[in-house]
């Protein structure tokens, strides 16, 4: 019922993620963000077991930013994304497994834009676009169809996203949509139906 | 006197103990939920046989919520301790402050929610003389999810619960269960009353109720939920907690 999805262009990577934070069948939050910012160009996204995802997430993020503090520079995509695969793995024949699926994006000032899927059984595999979630049933088929290494742009994330409306047999009302390039990681507009663009209107003017 | 962050940690646990069904305890709650001696953990709630089985496991035989608005946060809650179709105890508290800022609001079994609540308090109270001034409210929810994470899966403890309070920040309302789930938001409910109320209260809360406004709003939500959850009921109880300190509603009898 979560849903992320990841897409890498020619220098940017973009990532989306639903809104809803949901307990059985009640939507607990409807503006939830399920990224986590490891550094100043480095993305995780964590869907899975309600308390798992933050725990897991928090705990990679503040090692990376630990690794950052005692050696002086930060981790790449890369590295940060092998090093989260690692505690996955460590943990999943344990007694206490985390049942989190990632997609972790980032941009590495030498090797560029990079995506990396990881599930909950740590497997870990550099993409140019992956998805998490029963929307990736829907959507990857598109990716797959239209996708081309140098002509990914904003604007197609968006009508991807509405073949969730479409087709999709639960409401997924808003997604946070970040980008990460050279700059660093950005946030763009939430993509979201009417409605809800109201009710944001509305929660803002407060 | 600092602001104190008035966390309103909902604790509710819900537990359901297929050998030991505690016994009903007169000075408190006791089990809540319909989770019976007979039910295994994570089975239908429905204890009796050839029962349709819900569609998901009920939480805790209550009804609690608190929602932001202009004045404050709101809590309410209702005031019905279950135990396996049996009302232990039809006045018990379930919203029950932590301090002068914070609010926690329960749902689950009484003696896991009283005793995580007293661990709480005593780590806030900690805290403020390590270090000299109170835990935001978001700081006792994280304290709180920190704390129960190691439970989770146990049958020990299943609290989901709600904070609010108000701190350096304002008003703040939070999420906590025992899964680990921690949800910073505007409009909560929890236990198995949750639904109904959420109902109720998307219809009427908006941000620029007055006090009067929002009591009203929180009380009708209480009502409403225990009129049709069997678990929830009784009285209703309402507390606001502004920047300064707490305040009671008077208990009202639901008519």
């Amino acid at each position: 019922m979560e849903y992320l999805i990841g897409i890498q262009g020619p220098d940017f990577v973009l990532v989306a993620a639903d809104s809803v934070a949901a307990s059985s069948i009640i939507k607990m939050k409807d503006d939830h963000d399920k990224m986590f910012k490891l550094s100043d160009n480095i993305l995780l996204l964590c869907v899975g077991e309600a308390g798992d995802t933050v725990q897991f997430a928090e705990y990679i993020q503040k090692n990376v930013q630990l690794y950052k503090m005692r050696n002086g520079y930060e981790l790449s995509p890369t590295a940060a994304a092998n090093f989260t695969r690692k505690n996955l793995a460590d943990y999943l024949r344990s007694r206490t497994p985390y049942h989190v699926n990632l997609l972790l994006a980032g941009y590495d000032q030498a090797d560029g834009p990079a995506l990396f899927y990881m599930d909950h059984l740590s497997a870990l595999a550099k993409a140019p676009f992956a998805a998490h979630g029963y929307g990736a049933f829907l959507t990857l088929s598109i990716l797959d169809r239209y996708y081309k290494p140098g002509g990914w742009t904003g604007e197609q994330d968006a009508s991807l996203l509405s073949i969730l409306n479409k087709r999709f047999i639960l409401n997924l009302p808003s997604f946070n949509v970040r980008a990460i390039d050279k700059e660093g990681v950005h946030d763009l507009e939430k993509v979201c139906g009417r409605e809800r663009e109201r009710e944001g209107r509305e929660r803002e003017s407060r | 006197p600092f602001l104190a962050s008035t966390l309103y940690l909902c604790c509710i646990l819900s537990c359901t103990a297929p050998d030991s069904v505690p016994a009903p305890d007169a000075s408190g709650w006791s089990a809540g939920g319909p989770g019976g001696p007979d039910s295994a953990p994570g089975a239908g709630p429905d204890s009796a046989p050839g029962a349709v089985p819900l569609p998901f496991p009920t939480a805790h035989g209550t009804t609690t919520l608190g929602f932001l608005f202009q004045g404050g946060v709101l809590a309410a809650a209702d005031t019905r301790s279950s135990c396996s179709g049996l009302v232990a105890c039809p006045a018990s508290r379930k919203v029950v402050p932590l301090h002068r800022h914070l609010l926690a609001l329960g749902s689950g079994t009484s003696a896991d929610i009283a005793l995580w609540r007293r661990i709480l308090a005593r780590e806030l109270r900690l805290y403020q003389l390590r270090h000299g001034r109170r835990l935001t409210t978001g700081g006792a929810a994280k304290l709180l999810a920190l704390m129960l994470h190691p439970f989770k899966g146990t049958e020990l403890a299943g609290p989901p619960g709600g904070g609010a309070g108000t701190s350096r920040g304002g008003a703040r309302l939070y999420y906590v269960c025992s899964d680990g789930k921690r949800l910073r938001g505007e409009l909560f409910s929890v236990g198995s009353g949750s639904p109904y109320a959420y109902s109720v209260l998307d219809e009427e809360v908006r941000w620029g109720l007055s006090v009067e406004q929002a009591a009203r709003a929180g009380r009708e939500a209480v009502y409403r939920a225990s009129r049709r959850d069997a678990y929830s009921g009784n009285c209703v109880d309402v507390f606001l907690v502004t920047a300064v300190v707490y305040l009671i509603k008077h208990r009202e009898n639901k008519p």
